[in-house]
């Protein structure tokens, strides 16, 4: 069996936190998250990047965490479902996602908001098209998309109106 | 996950340093969309990488008077967003965007997608209809290769064991007023694989065809430029009938097979409905 | 029974509360089974045949790995019965002597390195002598090859009404058709795990993502010889079910257990996302022959049906599959003379299971595809059609059952073709479609669907539901419904909170625990809100009652003087508890034999509309628009009613155009989300739902239920619609863009010569 020498030194920022650990150079960072570091809000539904479940945000960029080796998260900064709300404050999508009914079972959510949350950062006013665009990469199996665009439209206009 | 090295060096002389030392097969690894599928499957053979994701030297687009480059580990993102991109490459700019999702985009490069030498690959069509030019890099030098030639058949590259595809090289067009369509066939409207992919540049004068590139993917073992159907149209007016005979001319000239995704006489026919469509449009 | 539900303005029936579920799921600490972990926990993986029939000789453990590490399972080492045990035991939980299809599970695995496992699992090999193999409805049929029981055949129905033969002898038009639906993934996106542990001492708990724990429980008493006290099964948060995980649990359950059980610790089973497409169910392909008379005035006279489904390997569950199908194989329609021969046969494919619908959306495709053709041949739309030969209440459904409901089927559709401009686009797409580029066209498909168990099922469950209530006042639902995206525990919670007039807020419902939950039946059927629902509220009513006789409590309470009664009674007495139990409902007769009489409690009814558009140089077919009108009985939660049948008529859609599982010798070859494709956000059109509200006395509110209907609806409609758009008609779901291509160019060559 491989020891430890095989892992490598991780140092990177999760929601905010700088975080180090050892790991395999090739491990996926969705295993690292879920195992290393206890964050299991992410998940994995496919381990081949068509779902989405695993969604995470790398430096601002929306990433497939199941593709993704460790070690190219080096020194990146993460934001994952877990980084959203600000202590117990819930982020303008959460609060959107459960009062439009946007979340059925929960297991596309968390990657599903980010992918929201990722869509507004670089297009706060989006037409319906261009939000069936930013999650097309987002599989949800319960609710048929149509109340996960009104609440990103929900999360839109709140976001908009705070300002 | 323990069996698989991963390293990453410093710069890009090393990683090729490394490529050619022999010392195992060392296979370069960029974004990863493609290799961490196949060993998330159990089909990845190889088992040791050098990461090339960060290298600065294959990353970003730069241009010139006579060319626009694009580095080999240049995201999908970056390029549909790249200005002179959209206004002069616009087949690759609609490429980059149909490229599975935006998760895909923001790992997912060019260099990357090249070597990965899948026939139905979304941006390779639009290279050739570019005239595109791989720059190849060793650790004993480097050479410059016509993305036309690159592929010699499915799977198999004009790429050494010890070599890294540096940069994608669009040269800038002069003259004529190329009207263009990219058309990506899919098993659904986003995040799919492509069925036919087309994408063509036409140079009208007046109904006379200056010049034409017609490309496909999906429909041979490699990405196919229609030779025969270029061929065809240069410097012949546009008529129905001359349309109708390219589209003959294309049905032939492709080989598309059976897969889980499609059929052979699906591809060929909406290939031939689309090079018909795109002709009829101009 | 009376009905006590309490009217008082605060109501929580009908109001879009917050729900229970909903901040754990957002912020991310709802706890899946993947998420669970535990240290010294083994990772438990299964080795599975590749051949699809034939007698296991021996298994090889190839050298490669530290075999002495790892925990192996075999048949060999079940400390009870081998067998999963559902409706019958044929299905063994591992394969000992006789491979029956592809995928079947021969070894479990436990070691803490998944890596290791993975390597341990190629080095896995099996000496099976091949036995030939059946894997279609028709090579099943023809008997060449017997593979289950002495003639293929899981179960066989038989339902007739009226003279059918001597009707046909009078027909003015007679119909023939033949109509066939593809298998369909349930793909819930989290895939299938448990983590067990299991003692002799102790006895074995199961975690799992499951719909059914009761299910579980049931398969896993007679695995390990152990009684049932010393079963316990605990559903933790499921990431989509959609009946994928109703009886397959139980399978994974009990490896996990075994595996724990051998190894002494927690062993953890969570299948990769392949594994779960290939090995588990899917939805029964079906064949349904259509042989149908109507006179001279359109009327149906008689209905001659022919339903045969692909039960898989093992008859799982394929008898209560095939009984929803017949039963709802002639529609809400009034036909005199009626008969439906059914079949479940057996081939060599893994078992197909349950999944949302259950065979209706089968035999409803077949059907409303039939009747437009029906129409046609007697001269008339689709729509005039229907309006001729709706059911009204007073009249017999095809098994008997008279309509005791007020059934409005030419109003709904009235509404729907109002709300999609049914009849304007069918005309302006009729003038544009010649030669366009783009073909347009508008289809619907109107249909009934079942809540409950069939006939006396609901009697045989014996649903028990509890409520406790605490000290403070607050109220706990003690029930084994599992919430699975559809609200369960949000919908419980309104309706109790209604029954006793306190606010939602002091109504919770307790984890689905089989040593802590009575025995509410599986949540499957579209029962969960009709039926145990108004457990639900009896249960609360008999917490009041309780209170009341007792004198603590009297009318004109409120939330606080129920919470001191609470907490008075319980300082006196103890627990305070209620439950109650289903009593089947008077009057209700079903007849297990002729398979006739009152089929279901109760019927939703719907008219659903497609608009579709076809791209004559791709061939892709789109939705671009989709009415769902339904009649509910009552909308308990606004949202999470609109929601399920979005999410239906999505997965519908898919059904119709997206979803085509590729086999070759018995196995799934397109086991991944790359090849089996599901609509993404860009695929799906506005989803248009609205509701039309008919009180059903015995459902919490006036509520029936509705999680199953949306799939009988949309394939049909969008089918429909295509039809309409083109011309050309498919009988078959999925139609690809591909199968488009192929009827196309066979017209261009009719027209041709």
């Amino acid at each position: 069996m491989p020891d430890a020498a095989d892992r490598i030194l991780v140092e990177c920022e999760v929601n905010g936190a700088k975080v180090s650990f050892h790991a395999y150079p090739m491990a996926r960072l969705l295993d690292v998250l879920r195992e290393e570091l206890h964050l299991t809000g992410t998940k994995e539904g496919c381990g081949e990047g068509e779902c989405g479940a695993c969604s995470v945000e790398i430096d601002g960029a929306l990433v497939n965490s199941c593709l993704m080796p460790v070690l190219q998260a080096r020194n990146t900064s993460i934001r994952t479902v877990e980084g959203l709300a600000v202590g117990e404050k819930l982020h303008a999508i959460q609060e959107a996602f459960i009062s439009t009914g946007g979340a059925q079972c929960g297991i596309c959510t968390p990657g599903m908001m980010l992918a929201a949350v990722n869509l507004l950062a670089r297009n706060p006013t989006p037409t319906e098209m261009e939000i069936r665009e930013g999650l097309g990469g987002n599989l949800c199996r319960c609710t048929g998309y149509m109340k996960i665009f009104e609440a990103v439209m929900c999360a839109a206009k709140e976001m908009g109106a705070r300002g | 996950m323990p069996a698989y090295e991963l390293r990453e060096p410093r710069d890009l002389d090393a990683a090729l340093g490394l490529l050619g030392s022999g010392e195992g097969a060392w296979k370069p690894f960029a974004g990863g969309t493609d290799l961490m599928v196949l060993l998330e499957a159990g089909k990845l053979a190889q088992q040791r990488f050098i990461s090339i994701w960060k290298l600065r030297e294959l990353r970003g687009i730069s241009e010139s008077a006579e060319a626009v480059t694009i580095g080999a580990t240049t995201t999908y993102a970056d390029i549909r967003r790249h200005p002179a991109i959209t206004r002069e490459f616009p087949l690759l700019q609609r490429a980059a965007a149909e490229t599975g999702s935006i998760a895909t985009q923001n790992r997912g490069t060019l260099g990357g997608n090249i070597a990965n030498a899948s026939p139905a690959a979304d941006s390779p069509p639009a290279l050739l209809v570019y005239d595109a030019e791989l720059e190849l890099v060793s650790a004993s030098g480097s050479r410059r290769v016509p993305y036309g030639t690159f592929h010699r058949g499915y799977k198999q590259m004009d790429l050494h064991p010890d070599e890294l595809i540096c940069n994608i090289r669009l040269p800038r067009r002069r003259e004529g007023a190329w009207k263009q369509r990219y058309h990506k066939v899919g098993t659904r409207r986003a995040q799919a694989i492509s069925k036919v992919c087309f994408a063509a540049g036409i140079d009208l004068d007046g109904r006379t065809v200056r010049d034409v590139r017609i490309a496909l993917g999906s429909v041979a073992p490699i990405p196919l430029r229609a030779v025969a159907v270029e061929n065809l149209l240069r410097g012949q007016t546009l008529n129905s009938e001359l349309i109708r005979a390219a589209g003959e001319t294309l049905a032939g000239e492709i080989a598309p097979i059976d897969d889980f995704r499609s059929t052979s006489r699906y591809r060929r026919r909406v290939a031939r409905n689309l090079i018909i469509d795109f002709l009829g449009s101009v | 029974m009376s009905d006590l539900i309490d009217r008082r303005n605060n109501g929580q029936i009908g109001r879009p509360v917050p729900r229970k579920e909903g901040r754990e799921k957002v912020t991310g600490r709802a706890r899946y089974v993947d998420d669970l972990t535990s240290p010294g926990t083994l990772f438990g993986i299964t080795a599975r045949s590749s051949v699809p029939r034939g007698i296991l000789r021996e298994i090889h453990f190839d050298p490669g790995v530290p075999w002495n590490e790892i925990i192996v399972v075999t048949a060999a080492d079940i400390p009870g019965k081998n067998s999963v045990l559902l409706l019958s035991d044929d299905q063994p939980c591992l394969a000992a002597d006789r491979i029956n299809h592809p995928e079947e599970a021969i070894v479990l695995l436990a070691h803490q390195d998944k890596y290791l496992l993975e390597q341990a699992r190629r080095l896995v090999r099996f000496d099976v002598d091949p036995l030939p193999a059946v894997f279609s409805i028709e090579e099943s049929l023809a008997g060449k090859q017997i593979v289950w029981g002495k003639d293929n055949i899981f179960k066989s129905y038989h339902v007739e009404t009226g003279d059918v033969d001597a009707a046909f002898a009078r027909a003015a038009h007679v119909v023939e058709g033949e109509y066939t639906t593809g298998a369909q993934e349930q793909l819930y996106i989290e895939p299938q795990g448990v983590i067990a542990v299991a003692n002799a001492s102790e006895g074995v708990t199961v975690w799992g993502s499951l719909q059914c724990p009761y299910y579980v429980h049931k398969a896993l008493v007679p695995v390990f010889a152990l009684p049932k006290e010393k079963i316990r099964v605990v559903q933790v948060e499921t990431g989509g079910g959609f009946g994928g995980k109703e009886e397959y649990p139980s399978m994974i359950a009990c490896h996990a257990a075994l595996l724990a059980w051998k190894s002494g610790k927690r062993v953890k089973m969570i299948y990769d996302r392949a594994e779960d497409m290939v090995a588990t169910t899917k939805r029964h392909p079906s064949r349904t022959r259509h042989r149908t008379a109507v006179d001279a005035d359109g009327k149906l006279l008689a209905m001659d049906v022919e339903f045969v489904i692909d039960g898989g390997a093992y008859i799982t569950l394929s008898p209560v599959v095939l009984s929803r199908g017949t039963i709802h194989a002639a529609g809400p329609y009034f036909c005199p003379n009626v008969r439906i021969q059914s079949r479940a046969v057996a081939t060599n494919v893994p078992p197909h299971g349950a999944f949302r619908g259950f065979g209706a959306p089968q035999a409803v495709f077949a059907l409303e595809r039939h009747l437009d053709h029906v129409a046609q041949a007697a001269g008339l739309t689709p729509d005039e059609f229907r309006r001729r030969n709706f059911i009204h209440e007073g009249e017999k459904l095809a098994v008997g059952q008279i309509v005791r409901e007020k059934v409005e089927m030419e109003r709904w559709m009235d509404r729907a073709f109002a709300l999609s401009d049914y009849h304007a686009k069918r005309n302006i797409f009729a003038a544009q479609n010649s030669g366009a580029r783009v073909r347009r066209g508008i289809g619907f498909a109107s249909f009934l669907h079942g809540a409950g168990f069939t006939g006396s099922g609901e009697e045989y469950l014996a649903s028990v539901v509890g409520v406790e209530a605490t000290v403070e006042g607050h109220l706990q639902v003690h029930a084994a419904s599992t919430e699975i995206g559809q609200g369960t525990n949000t919908i419980f919670a309104q309706i109790a909170a209604e029954a006793l007039g306190l606010p939602y807020e002091r109504v919770d419902v307790v984890q689905p625990d089989t040593s802590n939950v009575p025995n509410s039946g599986p949540t499957v059927a579209s029962r969960t809100a009709m039926i145990v629902g108004k457990l639900v509220e009896s249960a609360a009513i008999g917490i009041r009652q309780t209170l009341m006789q007792d004198g603590v409590l009297s009318e004109g309470y409120d939330a606080d003087s129920f919470a001191r009664a609470c907490r008075s009674y319980i300082e006196r007495f103890g627990p305070l508890k209620a439950t109650s139990q289903y009593s089947p409902i008077p009057g209700m007769r079903w007849d297990d034999e002729k398979y006739q009489g009152d089929a279901y409690g109760a019927y939703a009814w719907a008219v659903y509309v497609a608009e579709v558009s076809v791209d004559m140089s791709t061939y892709e077919t789109r939705v671009e628009d989709f009415v769902a009108l339904q009649e509910v009985g009552r909308v308990i939660h606004p949202v999470l009613a609109a929601g399920q049948i979005e999410g239906g008529v999505a997965q519908g859609i898919g059904f119709a155009l997206y979803e085509n599982v590729i086999w070759k010798n018995g196995r799934m070859l397109n086991g991944q989300m790359t090849n089996y494709v599901i609509p993404t956000s860009m695929d799906v059109p506005p989803i248009r739902v609205f509701f039309e509200e008919d009180r059903y006395e015995r459902g919490p509110g006036g509520a029936k239920g509705i999680g199953e209907l949306p799939l009988d609806g949309a394939a049909p409609a969008i089918v429909n619609a295509i039809e309409n758009a083109t011309g050309i008609s498919f009988t078959h779901v999925p139609v690809t863009p591909e199968d488009f291509l192929k009827a196309w160019e066979k017209r261009e060559e009719r027209q041709i010569a």
